[in-house]
């Protein structure tokens, strides 16, 4: 099996890709068969993902699965490919949600219809998601990383509510101005480092080394940008919440389960062990900004009208628990980092499927206009009732395992400087983050229940009484049913993640150790 | 005595001027009806002289020959070029095939202006002498000054071809004066004499300074740098959009080719002199070019505005090729960036006259609901447009890779301020470039334009054309190594 081993990868990367060129080559008519080619493409590319899980050392904290083969000579960018730890879950989650995507889209594309279209756009994201996860090269991770943007532009604007055009727009200007940032960060990288190499192996082994502090903070500022953007943190978030909520369905679920995911992943990745030093100055202050996130998502989610989005500003506030953990640069903490990303794509993806039925079944996402789900659609409703539990940390199901780890990593952050530079102050500052994201903990509660309450509880609003409100069907139990089982699998057994995960952070938070001393 | 002429090196220019000779007498002599056949002449004479191109690449022991005492040399940068030139030709003839076919125009005529504009940009890849890179030069643009006029019943188009006219005179007279300063100072025209005199003589009379900003400011004409872009939207507007689209690759490439060409193998020792002449027009360009471009309601005036932009990129690397260990990155960005701006810049257009011929209208209200039409056509036109504003993986992206490469490389303060006004540049493009884009697919179809306007067939001609565009844009910007390659080639450190 050495020739899976070298080809992996590269299937998993480029079956969507040739599944793409398929579609595109069947006659729009077909609509029957674009969405079989699509379905079995995804299966497939599914399926690879599977084989390598199956054939993964758990115990080897290295790469993986690793292809190295020229790729644009003139400037010394290789394609290479792998995964270790921390790539393999977010893969394979990719892996899962775009299966699950197709399914659900089954027999419900929304305006203007058009299946081809869409499923393309679909595959194409997933071959840029799956390309970043595993491009090892920081030219190929670009060149993936921008990938994503087309076909999620497109799905916005082209399928998306009334206002999408301000969203699509809004949503690819401020990624485009991050990674604009991200690259000439990636440049100056390869200029100023002791081998002059893009490839992330090679810059993750030197650590920085040659490059001096001050230019360190000023490189990581640049991969910040296009990294916090995307996550997307406090002050640079406001494009998610228009995004979400002019999003299709389909569109909403990649957008939170997925591509929210390449600015965690990125950090982690590239900006914490290429930049040990400058990641050392910015911590305290990415981890402001995660509180700040986390009680601000919050706050936003009690002031909103739309059930979208609200998830959309939950969204914020999950995502700065993964990055609070990522700024304690604590072994614990990045571990906790992975977990939540893995959690939040299930559980949020789950919300946004939940919230398109509901839209689908009462043509409204207002909060006010909703009302008494179960007595309509018990089914639906309890779905919603469990994956709120799971989205506010209930211990026994997955969100908890992203929060409460990241909460208590803060207690004692080891590496990074406090607020004002230095390490003197470095344990009062993070243990006061730890206090306001635990407030925030009680707060995702409150507008979690708040919001289950609105939408299931009570009578059904006048408006919709003589309503046939049809109940969880088909393909939303085929789509569904795998999550939830996973969102409850992970949370009883939290270590089927922290298993894989834990070599490769151990490793990475080694070399930060040893690199801040 | 016989000067010894090695007639292999000269064959591609040979080939096409027989090539040139065949079309205007057949079109002398044959009847009205078979007329139609210049154009097949014409490509079947365009592909015969990159055999002979093909075959000097293959011959690479023998690079570079030197013929004419060093004024006209073929090298892999020669080469690569001429290569470039006449597949944008090929491509250019494509698009004006139905074109000029179905508009009653004189059509040997057209065909022989074009080649003989090709001719010029042939010979401008091999000149290292200003006196045949000024003749190049002329041979280039003379021809054009006849096809922007066309359209001779249509007053936009004489509009158009006055104005190139008497502006492409105007900085002719300025860049001879220019050269004949430099032949003044250094007492030859061969540019690498030139060379020679600036690195003997490092600090020049300031009167030199003044000739070399002479000699690139009648260039900026040509490539319709800002502050002397005056002439292109309105001759890009009124002239035939097929010639439109010869204009603003080739002719343009040709005037990039010419200033690369005296920059590297001329005046590079005096950098002083060049190098903040460069800097301004690339600024200027990339800024006034893109923020135009903004307010466009014209499709082919905003393509004229964004052409005028993307030579202010072009213009980033040569402005700072003097810095530091720039010298052979930036000489490579310039070499790939022309190489990929022309297939996407030639897409673009292609897919322009390909809506033209539906709707009659080249406003870009009309491209309203083009993706509902005619997705082909609207799936194509993305393709080039984001290509043009640089998103991976399409071409456009490594040019402008490899245009920041080079701002790195260089590495002065200077360099950095022109990379971050780069930088700002291209997000601003994306805005115009993603408004057309929003019109094919975000907006309904207007009504006016019935189905059977939208769904008229596209020409089998232009259909290739679109589709060998695409297939470049799509494949170098997969695999940019094949482009890369050539550009090392041409500049190797």
């Amino acid at each position: 099996m050495d020739w899976f081993d070298d080809w992996a990868l590269t299937l998993a990367v480029f079956i969507p890709a040739v599944g793409m060129a398929i579609v595109l080559l069947i006659p729009r008519a077909q609509e029957q068969l674009i969405k079989i080619v699509t379905l079995v493409t995804t299966l497939v590319t599914f399926g690879v993902g599977i084989a390598i899980l199956a054939r993964f050392n758990f115990d080897k904290p290295g790469l993986q699965f690793t292809v190295n083969e020229p790729w644009i000579k003139v400037i010394h960018s290789r394609y290479h490919l792998g995964i270790d730890g921390v790539s393999l879950p977010l893969l394979l989650l990719t892996m899962f949600i775009t299966v699950g995507c197709v399914i659900y889209s089954w027999n419900h594309f929304p305006e203007p219809h058009n299946p081809k279209g869409f499923l393309a756009l679909i595959l194409l994201l997933e071959v840029g998601m799956n390309g970043t996860f595993a491009a090892q090269d920081l030219i190929l991770f670009f060149v993936f990383f921008e990938v994503v943007l087309l076909p999620m532009f497109f799905m916005i604007g082209v399928w998306g509510g009334p206002n999408r055009e301000y969203a699509s727009i809004k949503f690819f200007l401020f990624t485009l101005f991050g990674s604009a940032m991200m690259l000439l960060s990636f440049l100056a990288l390869f200029f100023l480092s002791k081998v002059q190499t893009f490839d992330m192996v090679t810059l993750t082994r030197l650590h920085g080394a040659g490059i001096v502090h001050s230019t360190q903070v000023l490189l990581f500022a640049g991969l910040f940008l296009g990294f916090a953007i995307k996550v997307p943190m406090w002050p640079f978030h406001t494009w998610l919440p228009d995004a979400h909520t002019e999003a299709p369905t389909v569109g909403s679920v990649l957008l939170a389960a997925i591509l929210l995911k390449l600015g965690a992943y990125g950090f982690i990745r590239i900006a914490l062990p290429m930049l040990p030093s400058g990641a050392q100055t910015w911590a305290p202050w990415i981890g402001l900004l995660a509180v700040i996130g986390i009680i601000y998502g919050a706050l936003g989610c009690l002031a909103q009208r739309d059930m979208k989005r609200l998830i959309a500003f939950s969204s914020i506030a999950h995502m700065g628990f993964v990055m609070l953990g990522i700024a304690t640069l604590t072994n614990f903490g990045i571990n906790a980092a992975v977990f939540g990303m893995v959690a939040h794509g299930l559980i949020t993806g789950m919300l946004f499927f939940l919230a398109g039925s509901i839209q689908e079944r009462y043509d409204t996402r207002e909060l006010s206009r909703l009302g008494g789900l179960l007595t309509q659609a018990p089914h639906l409703g309890w779905i919603l009732g469990f994956c709120a539990m799971a989205s506010l940390g209930l211990p026994g199901l997955a969100g908890f395992w992203g929060e409460f780890p990241a909460i208590l990593s803060s207690y004692d952050p080891t590496n990074p400087n406090g607020l004002w530079g230095g390490t003197s102050g470095t344990l009062w500052t993070f243990r006061i983050y730890m206090v306001i994201a635990a407030i925030g903990t009680v707060l995702a509660a409150g507008y979690l229940l708040w919001m289950f309450q609105r939408v299931a509880f009570g009578k059904v609003h006048a408006e919709f009484a003589d309503r046939h409100v049809h109940d969880v069907h088909g393909p939303e139990w085929i789509a569904w049913t795998p999550i939830l089982a996973l969102i409850v699998a992970l949370g009883v057994y939290p270590n089927l993640v922290f298993k894989i995960t834990d070599p490769a952070v151990t490793q990475l938070v080694g070399g930060l150790n040893r690199v801040l001393g | 005595v016989n000067p010894h002429v090695d007639f292999h090196a000269l064959a591609p220019e040979i080939v096409l001027t027989v090539a040139i000779l065949v079309v205007l007498i057949a079109d002398l002599i044959w009847p009205e009806r078979s007329r139609w056949t210049s154009s097949r002449l014409a490509s079947i004479g365009v592909l015969a002289a990159l055999i002979p191109v093909i075959t000097l690449a293959v011959d690479s022991d023998q690079l570079p020959r030197r013929l004419f005492d060093g004024a006209f040399v073929v090298d892999h940068y020669a080469l690569a070029l001429q290569a470039f030139f006449l597949v944008v030709a090929y491509v250019s003839l494509l698009m004006s095939a139905d074109y000029i076919g179905e508009g009653d125009y004189y059509q040997g005529e057209f065909y022989f202006l074009l080649l003989t504009s090709v001719l010029g940009m042939v010979v401008m890849a091999s000149s290292r002498d200003l006196i045949s890179i000024f003749v190049a030069l002329e041979t280039i643009t003379v021809p054009t000054f006849v096809l922007a006029g066309w359209r001779k019943h249509d007053e936009h188009s004489n509009e158009a071809a006055i104005k190139y006219f008497l502006i492409g005179v105007l900085s002719t007279a300025v860049m001879l004066y220019g050269m004949s300063i430099v032949y003044g100072e250094t007492g030859s025209t061969l540019l690498s004499d030139i060379q020679h005199y600036l690195v003997r003589h490092p600090s020049t009379a300031p009167l030199f300074a003044v000739a070399i900003f002479l000699t690139l400011g009648g260039f900026a004409f040509k490539v319709s740098a800002v502050p002397f872009h005056f002439w292109t939207p309105d001759t890009y507007e009124g002239a035939p959009t097929p010639v439109t689209a010869f204009l603003s690759v080739a002719s343009k490439a040709g005037g990039f080719v010419a200033m690369l060409t005296i920059v590297a193998f001329g005046f590079f020792p005096s950098q002083d002199s060049w190098q903040p002449a460069l800097w301004i027009l690339a600024a200027a360009s990339m800024i006034y070019g893109n923020l135009v471009a903004l307010r466009q309601t014209n499709i082919v005036r905003m393509l004229a505005y964004s052409s005028i932009a993307q030579g202010g990129f072009i213009l980033v690397p040569l402005a700072v090729a003097g810095d530091g260990h720039a010298a052979i990155s930036s000489f490579q960005a310039v070499v790939i960036y022309i190489l990929i701006y022309g297939a996407m810049n030639l897409g673009a257009f292609a897919v322009v006259i390909a809506v033209a011929r539906r709707t009659r209208s080249g406003e870009i209200a009309s491209y309203s609901g083009l993706g509902a039409t005619a997705p082909g056509l609207a799936i194509t036109m993305t393709i080039f447009l984001f290509s043009l504003a640089g998103i991976p993986p399409l071409a456009g992206w490594f040019a402008k890779f490899v245009m920041f490469r080079a701002v790195f490389d260089a590495h002065t303060a200077s360099s950095v301020v022109l990379g971050v006004i780069a930088a700002v540049a291209s997000v601003i493009a994306f805005f115009y470039y993603a408004g057309v884009v929003r019109m094919m697919w975000f907006h309904d179809p207007l009504p006016e334009y019935t189905p059977e306007v939208r769904g008229a067939a596209v020409p089998p001609a232009l259909t290739v054309a679109i589709g060998l565009t695409t297939l470049v844009v799509l494949v170098i910007g997969i695999y940019p190594q094949l482009f890369a390659r050539v550009g090392e080639l041409a500049f190797q450190a």
